[in-house]
């Protein structure tokens, strides 16, 4: 899931400055389970926009703001009643999709969009996923050198590990060896030895489109 | 063609010395060290911005140690360049007769003094090796375009740590980099001789077949020791050494005289150095001075080292 945290108060409360009233889109996923866009959230933010002198007109929860023919239904409400502007509090992806479905009110984001990420526990967050584009885990017990080595190292670990922790951020386990662990307990450590070629960045650059239509 | 290679293909123990460039750009300090060390070693390493520490780059220091008649290795690292800024850095240095490389990962940004950089990473030490093997085989730039006036040729080397668990990994990683192109390795500075001999072992049991040149620390106080053991990844002091360090520091204040631990390191590291020489156990020794480059000459007289 796509993690997000909370914007500060004051930031949010300096992009509405100007505004006298507000409507809040949430989101119902990710940033739901994030605990940064779900109906509570939304509770909270009115409290402290009303305790600012605004008026917030109107709120939703959309299943998904990533997803436009959702977020255009729900929108129509939100347009309805006619905002000075617009929070999103979803993810980045959210916002950019609100804002195109959200007329001439601008769209201001309550969050910070931090990484696709798993929830190990509840509360708890961890980066998993660099969206790479070229996934790896096949060959290394499905455990991503790209997002858990902090130099993003195909090849192998760098001399930096101290006691098994990385450099980087001694909290973290060198990815490297737990995939050296996880390799070897799935018997697989031949793995370690196959040539990784190097994929380059060239077919990478953004922003990019996928279509099952073969068009944009 | 590169000093180094020469030494070590005609079965010479080479010597290198490793140096920084200043943080400034006044490199006067660094040019007196060169005068110190010139027909001592086979080549100095310049570093390109260790610890991720901001210093001036290991080019320019090697263009200076060239014009000065001292061989320079130059250092290079993923962290702070694309393949293309690597490549057109290798192209230059060429250009000025620097014959000797050798490839690293690279600190990470936020283990140094400007930790807002962005940390580059395009290629690791394997990528730098392949990409300029590569181009040494086409003749051709990282894009697969010709190069004009054909492709320079480099002296390529890596950096190993011997103490590290798994040894797996090193031994791994230290494999690839020699296909990549490594034709000889630096280790991380090595303090026991029983577990260098065991990565030895290891390395041969692996089929690698390089150049292995044992990296030396001369150690300057108990302190130091500590401090690295404690931080320093692949550093580990035996405790006997620290011992000596302190008892040495101890004499020195009981009789009013500076500097006895630090010449005890520069015995210690000698004794080493005449060891793997005499027990013919590598190839050669890369002494790592930390500042202290004006001690190296003094370190190969007493390890009986001449080039």
């Amino acid at each position: 899931m796509i993690i997000t945290q909370k914007k500060p108060l004051d930031e949010v409360m300096a992009m509405v400055a100007d505004a006298k009233t507000v409507a809040i889109v949430g989101c119902g996923s990710c940033a739901t389970a994030c605990q940064t866009g779900g109906e509570p959230q939304i509770a909270e933010l009115t409290a402290a926009l009303e305790q600012a002198g605004k008026k917030v007109v109107a709120t939703t929860v959309c299943d998904y703001c990533c997803m436009n023919l959702g977020v255009k239904t729900k929108m129509k409400a939100i347009n309805a009643a006619n905002p000075d502007c617009v929070i999103c509090m979803s993810c980045g992806d959210g916002v950019q999709c609100v804002a195109k479905n959200a007329n001439d009110k601008p769209v201001y984001p309550s969050n910070n969009t931090m990484y696709l990420g798993e929830a190990v526990k509840f509360g708890v967050w961890e980066e998993a996923c660099r969206f790479c584009g070229e996934c790896v885990l096949g060959q290394t017990g499905a455990i991503c050198p790209i997002t858990q080595c902090a130099k993003s190292l195909v090849n192998g670990p760098c001399g930096g590990a101290k006691n098994g922790k990385c450099e980087v951020n001694p909290e973290n386990d060198c990815a490297w060896i737990k995939i050296y662990h996880r390799l070897e307990a799935t018997g697989q450590l031949e793995k370690l030895s196959a040539r990784r070629e190097d994929k380059g960045y060239g077919d990478f650059a953004y922003p990019r489109t996928i279509s099952l239509r073969g068009k944009k | 063609m590169s000093l180094l290679k020469d030494a070590l293909e005609a079965g010479k123990f080479g010597v290198t010395a490793e140096m920084a460039p200043p943080k400034g750009y006044d490199f006067t300090e660094q040019m007196e060290a060169a005068e110190l060390l010139r027909g001592k070693v086979h080549g100095v390493n310049v570093t390109d911005m260790q610890s991720a520490s901001l210093k001036a780059t290991g080019l320019g220091l090697c263009i200076k140690l060239k014009q000065a008649g001292v061989e320079p290795i130059l250092q290079m690292t993923g962290r702070d360049r694309n393949r293309m800024a690597l490549m057109g850095d290798a192209l230059a240095a060429a250009s000025f007769g620097i014959d000797t490389m050798l490839a690293l990962t690279g600190d990470h940004p936020v283990v140094g003094d400007c930790r807002n950089a962005k940390p580059v990473y395009d290629l690791d030490s394997v990528g730098i090796l392949r990409m300029l093997s590569m181009m040494e085989q086409t003749g051709c730039d990282c894009g697969g375009n010709e190069l004009a006036g054909g492709a320079p040729k480099f002296y390529k080397g890596a950096s190993v740590t011997p103490v590290y668990e798994p040894l797996f990994l090193q031994i791994n990683k230290l494999r690839q980099k020699v296909e990549a192109g490594a034709m000889y390795v630096q280790t991380q500075g090595i303090f026991d001789l029983d577990t260098f001999k065991r990565f030895l072992e290891a390395v041969d049991k692996a089929g690698i077949k390089t150049h292995i040149m044992a990296g030396i620390i001369p150690l300057k106080a108990a302190g130091m020791a500590k401090y690295m053991n404690e931080n320093v990844p692949g550093i580990d002091v035996p405790q006997h050494m620290i011992d000596r360090l302190a008892a040495a520091a101890a004499e020195g204040k009981e009789k009013g005289v500076k500097g006895l631990p630090m010449q005890l390191g520069i015995e210690m590291a000698a004794e080493m150095i005449a060891k793997i020489k005499d027990e013919k156990l590598c190839d050669g020794v890369h002494i790592m001075a930390i500042g202290a480059e004006k001690n190296v000459p003094t370190i190969l007289d007493k390890a009986g080292i001449a080039i």
